[in-house]
């Protein structure tokens, strides 16, 4: 089975994946809150932020080349509004919003790199997200493998019967047959899956999850994060 | 013996007008193992999801002596056991140990007692060493080990299994088999594996069209309707 290459991260091992996800998620949302609200001509700030992501991805072992092309893919969302505002006459505001957009999902995904989704999902609940939306997430997360598994096998089984010669419109058409399969098979495995809750029990209630301890160091990361964070905003 | 299932006359129509059972008569006994044989789309996996409620049909469904009605599927549920063929749809949390204890959760045990229950079963299982894998990272093997774990954490008096050897490499296959032949529990086998049969049930059942053609002993069964999964090598 082929798993995103993020999941494998998140299931490393350093200083920064054995912190609590609660810590993590804190943090996270001070330092966006910061580098959202620094003025388009602070460079310095934006410099500081960088350095200090930079700092928390090789405490976190991670691969610095495979992040910054992930944290890159933001960039096309972020390039439209850069560009007009660019257009409009506002270089330094253009340039800011793109490197707040790659800052805030570098930071983003140095916290799904280092903490698995089952922590994250834990987390989530126990700060008072809506039990409903975690569940919709824990699901998805769980049968997206098994729903792009089926999509490759279907995929590798059509281009086995293609040849090469199959044409631009030949092979839509073939995707769009396999989309219409995959849904029909998710609903019936929807269908499936809801038969064995019903099997164990299940009476519309989950069971709650067991709640992590937070410890002192958690709290001391995010103390500081949220520190630096400002200090950053305030003084550059 | 007493019955811990009896059934009498069970029909059941799909809503698309397939008559899948027509006039189903069964019983299993304290402690028996029965095969259920017969060809794809003959109405073994319908009727055995009305062994537990899932599925209601006209007739007579009785589980240790309490008939299954809406009012008593909790009861009835916790008292067969049914493993699915698709250990995919049966694995729906997070991770392995909250997946086994799903079930005693639901039957009112605390977070703290239904994982202690569900280590119990994860040990007799061999699958104490993935206490916190999360469920796709685990073989087709170790995933139908941990489906089962999760129904016997409910302490059935019956097992239901639906192709449980299906997908299951031969080292996988012959494990499941000796760990299912040590189980104390009445059993209900749905499988088209004759060799299982033979080693696990005293008695099978033929169900052909909605109907049970015959019952006996397996390889009379087997025999009679030339059944052997085995292929003979034609002559040259």
């Amino acid at each position: 089975m082929h798993h995103v290459v993020v999941e494998q991260w998140s299931r490393g091992s350093s200083p920064l994946h054995a912190l609590d996800a609660r810590a993590k998620l804190g943090a996270l949302l001070g330092f966006l809150i910061a580098i959202s609200t620094t003025p388009p001509l602070a460079q310095a700030a934006f410099a500081a932020y960088a350095g200090v992501l930079f700092s928390a991805l090789v405490a976190a072992r991670l691969p610095l080349g495979a992040m910054f092309r992930r944290a890159a893919l933001v960039l096309p969302f972020a390039a439209t509004f850069a560009l007009i505002t660019w257009w409009s006459g506002d270089g330094a505001r253009a340039l800011a919003l793109a490197e707040k957009s790659f800052l805030s999902g570098l930071a983003a995904l140095l916290l799904i790199a280092t903490t698995p989704m089952t922590q994250l999902l834990r987390a989530l609940d126990s700060l008072g997200m809506p039990r409903p939306l975690v569940l919709v997430i824990q699901f998805l997360y769980r049968y997206l493998f098994v729903i792009s598994e089926q999509a490759q096998h279907m995929r590798l089984a059509s281009r086995c019967r293609q040849g090469p010669s199959a044409g631009r419109r030949s092979r839509f058409r073939a995707a769009a047959g396999a989309v219409g399969v995959l849904f029909a098979r998710s609903w019936e495995r929807a269908d499936g899956i809801y038969q064995a809750m019903l099997a164990r029990g299940f009476t519309g209630r989950f069971p709650a999850f067991a709640p992590a301890r937070f410890r002192i160091r958690d709290g001391a990361f995010l103390v500081a994060v949220t520190a630096i964070s400002v200090a950053i905003r305030v003084s550059l | 013996m007493k019955p811990v299932l009896k059934v009498r006359g069970l029909r059941y129509r799909y809503p698309d007008g397939t008559q899948a059972l027509d006039g189903v008569d069964f019983h299993l006994d304290q402690g028996e193992c029965v095969a259920l044989l017969g060809a794809n789309g003959s109405g073994k996996t319908t009727f055995v999801l009305h062994l537990n409620g899932l599925l209601e049909g006209e007739g007579s469904v009785e589980v240790c002596g309490i008939p299954v009605t809406r009012a008593t599927h909790a009861q009835v549920r916790a008292k067969v056991g049914l493993v699915f063929q698709d250990s995919d749809e049966q694995l729906f949390m997070p991770t392995v140990l909250e997946d086994v204890a799903f079930g005693p959760a639901n039957q009112g045990l605390s977070p703290q007692d239904a994982a202690a229950r569900a280590r119990v079963v994860l040990e007799q299982v061999g699958m104490s060493s993935a206490l916190h894998k999360a469920p796709y990272h685990l073989s087709s093997g170790e995933k139908r080990r941990v489906a089962l774990a999760g129904v016997l954490a409910m302490q059935p008096e019956v097992l239901v299994l639906d192709e449980p050897t299906t997908s299951l490499d031969p080292p996988g296959r012959r494990e499941l088999v000796k760990l299912l032949g040590d189980l104390p529990q009445a059993k209900v086998l749905v499988t088209h594996d004759t060799e299982l049969a033979r080693v696990l049930a005293t008695r099978a059942v033929f169900f052909e069209r909605g109907r049970v053609a015959a019952e006996g002993p397996v390889d009379e069964l087997i025999r009679r309707f030339d059944w052997s999964s085995e292929v003979q090598k034609s002559a040259e």
